[in-house]
């Protein structure tokens, strides 16, 4: 499998062999090889759900394998926890930072590490010339003193970074450390680990954003479905390799064959905007409309501004602006409760957190916002709830051994079904699937594209959001890209190409102040 | 569906699904074992007298721990039940001693139907301050209800001074009288507290179960944001839950001071942490979203049974708190335990489920 053209004046710090990691419901690593070099970058990129940060937990000690093992230095360990990976010098830089907003730069840096006289007294003095001397190194001048939560994402990000290197790490994971940085603060990123690599840090350094991967990687790996596909020096790396391997040369079936007539209208967002904390817009001036029987996909990195679309269409900004339209006439409820009412269903991408009420049966998740349906004078009715609640299961092909045991017992392609069923249940004309298959295996992906395509087939307007490109190019009719919450391009489905959706999606996170004219003219 | 998985776990697993069911009705279990255990233990325990004695005592407590249930399956908290039924209290006696100066040498006495309606409306009415609070100016509950605890002791002790309204017995002429038919009255033989617990604990039982309301309380306290986004209106659950708690206090109030014809300003002292430890020990998880009326009214029970056994026993009063407290933690370590029964066995179902598949 490992075409292994390493130029060998890089050391392996850490090993990575056999690993296999289950989850109830899905193999998130499937015997993965994986090697890290020290005084150089080794990208690791794959689609979401591949496994990347499966594989990044396991190795900063998050999380264990349920088989293979990890060799440091040629020595083989095992890390009960972070604590035990930061003792062989692994440091993270985790994705959502883990940061407190209630508490100082130093002593974020310091935490559970304190500085003390006497193991009791803490030295304040001593942790904020440490935590000043870090941000020199990283070129900042955050002050020690500054709470936290008053910091941009992109210092929060520099933080996160002087955690790390406060603990001398040696191995150095980046999760998509440029997701939320502005342009200026990706050269300073870039000129930190340049340094990194030259005082013999080995960076394991895991994005979505292709061409930042060649600016800086030595070494690449590609993940897909919790197996390696490619593992190689970068050099002479392009673009369209790196897309073959995530993607895969055979194509998992999606299932676009049907095919239907469009209706009329039955959504439209007019000049939707929603001003950001920070200044300027997370959504800037986003216009959709859609037909009975389309699916439009919203292409776009994390950050761009898809989701708070959604949120603002479901009535959770009261700062958001704009019109929205069903069927013609204006969305003027302000509940959701009256926007569900009206026909639109939202499919959260935060499945846990938004979605389901984990503790509570199947059932009662799937009826939650069809209550009314079951109700007459006050009584509810428990069986006619049921008989609706078993026909879904049954139309959804959802495997439930109980409806009435919690929904938190099931897998996460089945837990997806509930939320979809959840949704139908209302009877929509507009659904709304924010990232539909994010954490559910590849069998349950295609049974719920293909209950995509059906349901749009049925005469729903399907809207869903996506950073998986091979799925937005095969679902949808329609392609949006949105970068920076604004919408950058349009394609139909015949004329999108990957390549043009990826250089559309990176509109205004490129470097150069002329890339700002290109934008104008790929705007429509 | 149900058919295959029942099969498929009753072949296995039956020794896990009896203790299971065990573990479910252990409130129940409890209930038998101290009522068995004071049935030898105590002199005159199964005597007709002390049945009506001891429900009666019962019925207080399961008054404010219905409210209490409803408040914490939604995650939160309500302190101020205690203070309310002093508060309530005192207005019945008020409206019935003094009834209400209108200030034009006036003074305008009701009749005991609408003290009552009164009295329950003051306790809605700080159920009400209780939510809004919450709701709209996002105090945190603990806080909130803790506010409003000390505002309604306060303004109970003020409304007479700190003392006591004697002699509620109420005045034929203006129709007042006939307070104490709540506290001591009875009807087929049962007292009517009694009568009025049932009457409250069923519609409490129907709401949970039987009503989009029930089910919203539910949803609320598992994942706010996720009933939000299902067109839960959450706030308005929210004021239900702590409206209908002070209703509950309300009557407690009322139903206090008809028993002893008398409303004191410190009634009800420490009763909401009584009312919390029965909704617990009924199995209402405080982290919100489970909980039944059914298992809280049982709770009450084990609660009420024990202390008035204890001291029919003769058992200090200072070990029967400690009895208390250790019954409380017990309650709540075997329900971990049911929690983590019911979650494996549910998985086993699932997985079974995927075998058959294949």
């Amino acid at each position: 499998m490992n075409d292994l053209s390493y130029n060998e004046e890089h050391q392996i710090g850490l090993k990575v062999r056999g690993a296999t990691k289950v989850y109830p419901g899905t193999l998130a690593l499937n015997e993965v090889d994986f090697d890290v070099r020290l005084g150089a970058v080794n990208v690791l990129v794959g689609e979401n759900g591949a496994g990347k940060s499966t594989l990044m937990k396991v190795i900063a000690g998050v999380e264990q394998l349920t088989a293979g093992e990890i060799a440091v230095d040629g020595k083989r360990v095992q890390f009960a926890d972070t604590r035990a990976a930061a003792a062989h010098g692994i440091g993270i830089v985790f994705q959502e930072l883990n940061l407190f907003p209630n508490m100082t730069v130093a002593d974020n840096i310091f935490i559970a590490r304190e500085k003390t006289r006497g193991g009791v007294d803490i030295d304040s003095r001593s942790q904020q010339a440490e935590a000043a001397s870090l941000m020199k190194r990283l070129e900042h001048d955050i002050s020690p003193d500054a709470l936290v939560g008053e910091l941009s994402i992109g210092e929060q990000q520099i933080v996160e970074i002087a955690k790390a290197l406060a603990q001398d790490a040696r191995i150095l994971i980046m999760d998509e450390p440029t997701s939320a940085l502005s342009a200026a603060e990706v050269e300073i990123l870039f000129r930190v680990i340049r340094d990194l690599k030259k005082s013999g840090v080995g960076i394991i350094y895991i994005s979505h954003r292709l061409e930042e991967l060649i600016l800086i990687g030595d070494y690449i790996t590609v993940l897909r479905d919790g197996c390696i596909t490619g593992s190689r020096s970068m050099a002479g790396v392009e673009v369209s390799w790196i897309v073959r391997n995530m993607i895969g040369a055979a194509s998992k079936d999606f299932s676009k064959s049907l095919t239907h007539q469009l209706g009329a209208e039955v959504f439209r967002a007019e000049d939707i905007c929603l001003p950001s904390k920070n200044g300027g817009f997370v959504v800037d001036r986003v216009s959709v409309s859609l037909k009975a029987g389309e699916i439009v996909g919203i292409y776009g990195l994390m950050g761009a501004g898809r989701s708070e679309f959604f949120e603002c269409i479901m009535a959770q900004h009261p700062m958001c602006t704009g019109k929205f339209y069903v069927d013609g006439k204006p969305l003027d409820e302000t509940s959701v409760a009256g926007r569900i009412e009206r026909g639109i269903a939202l499919i959260p991408e935060d499945r846990k957190g938004a979605g389901l009420v984990q503790i509570l049966p199947i059932r009662e998740n799937m009826s939650l916002s069809s209550l009314i349906k079951f109700t007459k004078r006050g009584y509810l009715s428990i069986k006619k709830e049921r008989k609706a609640v078993a026909d879904m299961v049954r139309d959804l092909f959802i495997k439930v051994a109980s409806v009435e045991n919690p929904v938190s017992s099931l897998s996460g392609g089945n837990q997806q079904k509930v939320v979809i069923g959840k949704a139908l249940m209302t009877n929509p004309k507009l659904l709304l699937m924010d990232e539909p298959s994010r954490g559910i295996d590849i069998g349950a992906k295609g049974e719920v594209f293909q209950e995509m395509r059906k349901l749009a087939a049925d005469g729903l307007g399907i809207l869903f959001v996506t950073s998986d490109l091979e799925e937005v190019m095969s679902l949808s009719d329609r392609i949006l890209v949105m970068s920076k919450g604004r919408v950058i391009k349009e394609f139909s489905q015949q004329e999108a190409t990957e390549e043009q959706i990826i250089a559309a999606s990176a509109v205004g996170h490129t470097t150069t102040s002329q890339k700002t004219a290109e934008n104008r003219e790929l705007q429509i | 569906m149900t058919s295959i998985a029942s099969a498929g776990t009753a072949s296995g697993n039956s020794n896990q699904t009896w203790l299971l069911l065990l573990l479910k009705l252990r409130t129940f279990i409890a209930l038998i074992l101290v009522f068995a255990f004071f049935a030898f233990a105590a002199p005159n325990f199964l005597s007709a007298a002390n049945f009506v004695i001891m429900s009666k005592h019962v019925a207080l407590n399961a008054f404010l721990a219905i409210g209490m249930t409803f408040v914490i399956i939604t995650g939160g908290i309500d302190l101020s039940v205690g203070s309310i039924v002093g508060l309530c209290g005192m207005v019945a006696g008020w409206l019935i001693l003094n009834g209400v100066d209108l200030g034009i040498g006036y003074t305008l006495y009701f009749n005991i139907f609408e003290i009552f309606a009164i009295t329950l409306f003051v306790g809605v009415l700080f159920g009400a301050i209780n939510g809004a609070l919450i709701t709209k100016l996002n105090v945190a509950p603990f806080i909130a209800t803790l506010g409003t605890l000390y505002v309604a002791r306060g303004l109970a002790l003020l409304s007479s001074d700190g003392a006591t309204f004697p002699n509620l017995v109420g005045n034929p002429e203006y129709g007042s009288n006939g307070l104490s038919v709540l506290g001591s009255g009875a009807f087929m033989g049962i007292p009517v507290s009694i009568w009025i617990l049932i009457a409250v604990g069923c519609g409490a039982a129907y709401i949970a179960g039987r009503t989009p309301l029930g089910r919203h309380i539910y949803a609320v306290g598992g994942n706010e944001q996720a009933a939000a986004l299902s067109g839960v209106k959450v706030n308005r659950v929210k004021m239900f839950v702590y409206m209908f708690s002070g209703f509950c206090a309300a009557i407690v109030g009322l139903v206090i001071s008809s028993q002893l014809v008398a409303s004191h300003p410190a009634t009800g002292e420490t009763f909401e942490l009584n009312a919390i430890a029965a909704a617990v020990l009924g199995g209402t998880s405080m982290s919100g979203g489970r909980g039944r009326i059914a298992g809280t009214i049982i709770g009450a029970f084990v609660i009420g049974i024990l202390s008035d056994g204890l001291v029919m026993m003769g058992v200090s009063s200072f070990w029967q708190t400690v009895i208390k407290g250790l019954v409380i933690i017990a309650a709540v370590v075997v329900d971990q335990a049911q929690q983590r029964l019911q979650a494996k066995v549910a998985l086993q179902q699932q997985a079974a489920l995927s075998k058959q598949e294949g």
